[in-house]
């Protein structure tokens, strides 16, 4: 009885370090605004989307097998949402030297090459995958403009089909979207899913 | 007749089976671990194209060949799609000549999996659990591992 006493214990104190070390946004939060630069050369904030109601920002890479998989669904998701007023904004997580295949202009040929009709911004230094808290690729943060600015209403995977064999497909993004447009909450908020690790700037020192 | 054919079929299959990696599904995976003979059973999840993921599996590797007279186990899951078990994940375990268990995840629904192995696990690989079946401990990490922080954690059992 001690032992397990003494187990639940520990498992508890274990989640509650691991709670505490994660970082960046929660749902409700508010999100901030960046000045990234897209493969067209220009740059994209979220208030240039002068008709959005919200936004689908997905952190993502030119490289991860885990988001290929999702790239067209990437571009149906825009196709869907963006005339409705949430537009997709991808952001690649990945520094290039850390990760060669995800260099400026490899950007830019995969977003030629897949006709990509959303922006794909570079984020140097990871500055706003720390912030958001994106942890893995790809990983989806749904906002909505309120009064107060940017909240962040789901976090998570885009489906619970990665790799399109799940007869009963939840397609979390859409169905928070569907719910956004029609004045409601995502009913869920955050999703878990198996992604690629974010691949951060090597420290120069050492 | 009949039946000496298909006992003949089902031992080559079983043959062939041998030398390649097998979809396992969580049910079967707690199965594995239920009827087997082992008491600590390192489950390691894991992909090919998870960089920290290969770097850290020649610590499990070695954890396997150390402990080979031990009831001990190291089972490694890989997250790789269930499309690429012939050309990625098999080609893999060949060229690395793993010698530890190897399955591919055989489940549909990616919250539902990672929630079961751990409410803790966000989904970022690697991912360890470890299982000690006589002392019924169960513990999880979301972590990549070096050899001696492994043998921290197995010795803290």
């Amino acid at each position: 009885m001690k032992k397990l006493l003494l187990a639940c214990l520990t498992l508890f104190v274990v989640t509650a370090v691991n709670a505490q070390n994660q970082t960046g946004y929660q749902v409700g939060d508010l999100a901030s605004d960046f000045n990234l630069k897209n493969v067209d050369g220009k740059n994209v904030s979220l208030a240039n989307y002068k008709n959005a109601k919200g936004y689908i920002v997905i952190f993502t890479c030119n490289t991860c097998p885990v988001s290929k998989a999702y790239e067209s669904r990437k571009e149906e998701l825009n196709k869907m949402y963006a005339a409705k007023g949430y537009p997709v904004v991808a952001i690649n997580t990945n520094d290039p030297v850390a990760s060669p295949g995800d260099t400026y202009e490899k950007m830019q040929e995969r977003a030629k090459e897949k006709n990509f009709s959303f922006a794909y911004l570079l984020d140097p230094d990871h500055v706003f995958t720390k912030k958001y808290g994106a942890m893995r690729t790809p990983h989806v943060f749904v906002l909505q403009k309120t009064a107060k600015g940017n909240e962040v209403v789901y976090i998570g995977a885009i489906d619970n089909d990665q790799q399109l064999a799940n007869p009963q497909r939840d397609n979390y993004v859409q169905n928070a979207v569907n719910q956004l447009l029609k004045g409601e909450k995502p009913s869920v908020a955050s999703t878990k899913a198996i992604g690629c690790t974010i691949k951060w700037k090597k420290e120069v020192s050492k | 007749m009949k039946r000496y054919i298909v006992t003949i079929l089902l031992i080559l299959v079983g043959y062939g089976a041998n030398a390649q990696v097998k979809l396992l599904t969580l049910n079967e995976l707690e199965q594995r671990v239920a009827k087997g003979k082992d008491t600590t059973y390192v489950v390691n999840f894991w992909a090919t194209w998870c960089g920290p993921c290969v770097e850290e599996l020649p610590y499990f590797e070695r954890l396997t060949s150390e402990n080979a007279k031990k009831p001990f186990k190291v089972i490694l899951m890989s997250l790789d799609f269930k499309s690429k078990l012939k050309t990625d994940v098999e080609p893999f375990v060949a060229k690395h000549k793993l010698k530890s268990e190897v399955f591919v995840v055989n489940e549909m629904d990616q919250q539902k999996f990672i929630d079961r192995v751990d409410k803790s696990w966000s989904g970022a690989l690697p991912a360890t659990l470890i299982l000690n079946t006589d002392k019924k401990v169960r513990s999880f990490y979301e972590k990549a591992f070096t050899y001696d922080e492994l043998l921290k954690v197995l010795n803290k059992k």
